[in-house]
């Protein structure tokens, strides 16, 4: 009878993710709803997404989150890069070319002090935790770049695996914070127009977690915000294993 | 057709991958720089020429559209689901200061960013962007 059922999922994997999803959309939606926060309702069924991933990580030992049980795999070929570039893309459907244009330059600006920022950052603590070898550091400035950042700059130097699984998590870090804390923060920080929005993705970077957190916060920013956040993990790729390994060698190797 | 926006949005994609791969390459880093931004940037200047022509894509053409970027927020939940969260959590005190400190200080600069640059942009909001 299991069986049979872990069976059906398997093989229409897809189809098992979007019923997974829209009973955890349901569910979001309905406890949002219920405490009168029916906007926080995307932001609500992201962390039920995360937790049910810590949960699955727990229980399998994995470290693709629900993927990795059996009944769910389809998440992992929807939740994949595909169709996340795919439907990311599609968003920029309705965006007025005028206010790109106009947030070009804060967005460019943003980008360049945002990756050279977290890089500091995290070679910073890594420095302050004891860890003293350039690489490494770079390697972990690299990871508080993006999840991705950190293993290519570790590759690119010939840094040990434990460092990379650490800049990767550090990259997680980033990644799942922002998702958890933008609708809460965007008031503060006046995240509520396209510029801004701009700005947002070129500062933070991570593209899932600039997605992940404009979605809870505003939809209509998504594009903006992604525009920007898709060109950041290719900057920090190109500067921490060079230039930024270069600085960081020159200050402390 | 539907099908047409899903085709529209799958040339840009691959269009827009094709340009980031060869900045990639052209770099000397492998990977795809910036193909998503491209792909985007393609698709706004795609549908705002037909617009500005006066030739808006059908409704049933933007209708597909609409119904990829309406899956874009379950998407986003099944990512948050694939996620490694126990590596978060497992990365120990650095992963999570390194991480942490960079998006809540990144966070925190953005109104400076945006103030920073965009005072030109709020006397053009208020001329009705006739500067712009």
């Amino acid at each position: 009878m299991s069986g049979t059922i872990v069976s059906i999922f398997t093989k229409y994997a897809l189809v098992g993710a979007f019923l997974a999803v829209a009973v955890i959309m349901i569910i979001s939606y309905t406890f949002a709803s219920s405490i009168k926060q029916r906007r926080m309702g995307s932001a609500i069924a992201i962390v039920v997404g995360l937790a049910l991933s810590f949960v699955a990580g727990k229980y399998t030992g994995g470290s693709k989150g629900l993927s990795d049980v059996a009944l769910f795999s389809g998440i992992g070929l929807l939740g994949g890069g595909m169709m996340r570039d795919y439907a990311i893309i599609s968003t920029a459907f309705g965006v007025k070319f005028e206010n790109l244009k106009k947030a070009g330059l804060p967005g460019t600006v943003a980008l360049i002090i945002g990756v050279l920022f977290s890089f500091i950052v995290g070679s910073i603590f890594a420095f302050a935790l004891g860890y003293t070898d350039p690489v490494d550091v770079a390697t972990i400035g690299g990871g508080a770049v993006t999840f991705v950042v950190g293993p290519v700059t570790g590759g690119a130097l010939g840094a040990s695996s434990d460092v990379i699984a650490i800049s990767i998590a550090a990259g997680v870090v980033k990644s799942v914070l922002t998702m958890i804390i933008t609708p809460f923060i965007a008031p503060k920080v006046g995240l509520d127009n396209p510029t801004s929005a701009m700005v947002y993705g070129g500062m933070i970077g991570t593209t899932s977690g600039v997605a992940g957190g404009l979605a809870a916060t505003d939809e209509k920013l998504i594009p903006y915000g992604a525009m920007t956040a898709t060109f950041y993990t290719g900057l920090g790729s190109l500067f921490c294993p060079s230039l930024g390994f270069i600085l960081i060698r020159a200050l402390i190797g | 057709m539907e099908i047409y926006g899903f085709g529209i949005v799958a040339i840009c994609m691959y269009i827009g991958s094709f340009i980031g791969m060869t900045l990639g390459k052209v770099l000397g880093i492998s990977g795809n720089v910036g193909g998503v931004g491209f792909a985007m940037l393609m698709l706004v200047v795609f549908t705002n020429y037909r617009e500005s022509k006066g030739k808006p894509l059908s409704e049933r053409t933007q209708n597909g559209i609409r119904l990829l970027s309406a899956l874009y927020i379950p998407i986003i939940v099944a990512m948050a689901a694939n996620q490694n969260v126990v590596a978060a959590f497992e990365g120990g005190a650095v992963a999570f200061l390194a991480g942490g400190v960079a998006t809540i200080g990144a966070i925190l600069l953005v109104p400076v960013i945006s103030k920073l640059t965009a005072g030109k942009n709020d006397v053009e909001k208020d001329l009705g962007g006739k500067r712009a």
